[in-house]
């Protein structure tokens, strides 16, 4: 009896193997991780207006999705958390030319999960009174250049230094942090913010002006099969309702100008 | 191909470290062998997969929970901050603690081998001519199981210079503290600075070719295979 069973279940999971592979169209999306919950959350959208479409995730540092991108891997969009890598693919002619446009803006700010420490300013940076100071690498994330920038702004740069903690990206900067290990830290507002507010601890909000605008582009990558469906979820990811979902998240407001394209030249 | 000042740093640093946790190792390890190589206890099982979880173990949780533990709020932080050590996450005494615990079995399992290879049998003749039991243990089973001792440092050192991902998760990338050389190399790859990262892997494959080949032109006698006695 047992034995009969395993030799029905064989042909049904040849079907369910070959079933996965026959589904009309399933686009691979190569997203950098702090950006990665959010766009689970706006696949969800976007398949309540398209229903055929299938979205999988691949998410990663933009350097080792950039890495494996170049060496062949068959993603159809690319979602960094820079401008840099997505506008090399279109150098390299591995992306398609006048697909490249922003559709986040990072936001950087000072986080504590004690909800006391912060006092909506940078005064206790500027006292100097924590021991531990979580950042971003700075040769790899943004969000470190960006605070980099401001600590620099305060002129606080170098009697800081000894008191920074380097997370390899701002996810592992956000982990020193919650788990306490440094008091305070420059994390990325999405990772704070839901539905308009601060989740716990105290924060300042850095004013936009004080750092480089850290811009995540994205890009429709040439290997892609299924080129018009990918477009259409880079399409969506352009209207404004969610624009507005994604500011919503601790990201900035866009205005249509930023949506434009920006390789018209090539 | 240059390696630059900066690069020697995470060098030493690495070197540096995987020193101090092979010493530790050596006399934690040592003791935890010889338990485990003559105790009847029930918990020797126990004990035995306790040993030997980080060989499974991703990195990253073992790194997960040390992160946890170190900071305020966990019990490992809790005991340093109460003897007044601080907290140990992003400092030198804390990845030496992280490193012992994820190469242990490196270096239990060679001795433990090497310790039952050699028996009861010597110990207990050197015991009837009037040795006292620590007596035995180091004019007798240490000399005899050399070997394996020879092989568990090397395991040791080795395992803690290629250490990645527990010290990723824990270091927080400070020059002269926790900048160790495979977090220097992930970050010259990251930032696309694949001419560093060339020079730097190039060093620690010469380097862990190097450490390969000294285990494995020991002579047949003074080789214990890592994880199964010779003598046995």
């Amino acid at each position: 009896m047992i034995k009969k069973n395993c030799l029905l279940s064989l042909p049904f999971f040849l079907s369910l193997l070959l079933g996965i592979s026959a589904k009309a169209a399933e686009i691979k999306l190569a997203v950098a991780s702090n950006f990665a919950p959010l766009m689970q959350e706006l696949i969800a959208d976007f398949k309540a207006q398209y229903a055929e479409a299938d979205v999988i995730l691949i998410s990663g540092s933009s350097g080792k999705l950039y890495a494996q991108i170049k060496h062949g891997a068959p993603y159809d969009i690319f979602l960094s958390a820079d401008q840099d890598k997505p506008s090399r693919l279109v150098e390299e002619g591995l992306a398609v030319a006048g697909s490249r446009f922003t559709y986040a803006r990072g936001q950087v700010v000072l986080w504590s999960r004690d909800p006391s420490l912060i006092t909506s300013d940078e005064g206790v940076l500027v006292d100097g009174s924590f021991e531990k100071l979580a950042i971003a690498n700075s040769k790899l994330a943004p969000y470190g250049q960006a605070a980099v920038e401001v600590l620099n702004k305060l002129g606080i740069l170098q009697v800081t230094r000894n008191k920074w903690v380097q997370g390899e990206n701002i996810a592992q900067t956000f982990q020193f942090v919650e788990t306490g290990n440094a008091a305070l830290g420059f994390v990325a507002k999405s990772q704070i913010w839901r539905d308009g507010r601060l989740s716990h601890g105290s924060v300042w909000l850095i004013p936009d002006d004080w750092y480089s605008p850290i811009n995540q582009d994205a890009v429709l990558l040439k290997r892609s099969s299924h080129q018009k469906l990918a477009a259409l979820l880079l399409d969506f990811l352009k209207q404004k309702e969610v624009r507005a979902k994604i500011a919503s998240f601790g990201y900035q407001e866009l205005d249509a100008e930023n949506t434009e394209k920006q390789d018209v030249e090539e | 191909m240059w390696i630059s000042e900066n690069d020697w740093q995470t060098i030493a640093l690495t070197l540096k470290l995987a020193s101090v946790v092979t010493v530790i190792l050596l006399l934690v390890g040592t003791p935890v062998a010889w338990w485990l190589a003559k105790t009847r206890s029930r918990f020797r099982v126990i004990v035995s997969v306790v040993v030997a979880l980080p060989l499974v173990l991703p990195p990253t949780v073992l790194g997960f929970y040390l992160l946890i533990a170190m900071g305020p709020h966990g019990f490992l932080g809790a005991f340093t901050q109460f003897m007044g050590l601080g907290y140990w996450a992003f400092t030198f005494q804390g990845l030496v603690f992280a490193s012992v615990l994820y190469s242990l079995p490196f270096v239990v399992q060679p001795i433990q081998n090497a310790i039952e290879a050699v028996g009861e049998r010597p110990v207990e003749v050197a015991k009837t001519l009037g040795a006292s039991s620590m007596d035995a243990f180091f004019t007798v089973v240490l000399p005899l199981a050399k070997p394996g001792f020879i092989t568990a440092a090397i395991l040791g050192f080795a395992h803690t210079v290629g250490e990645f991902g527990v010290i990723l998760m824990i270091g927080g990338n400070i020059p002269e503290e926790t900048r160790v050389v495979s977090v220097q190399i992930y970050e010259h790859v990251e930032s696309l600075d694949y001419s560093n990262a060339h020079a730097l892997s190039a060093v620690m494959l010469g380097f862990s070719f190097i450490v390969l080949l000294l285990l494995y032109s020991l002579k047949p006698k003074y080789r214990v295979s890592a994880f199964y006695g010779s003598g046995r």
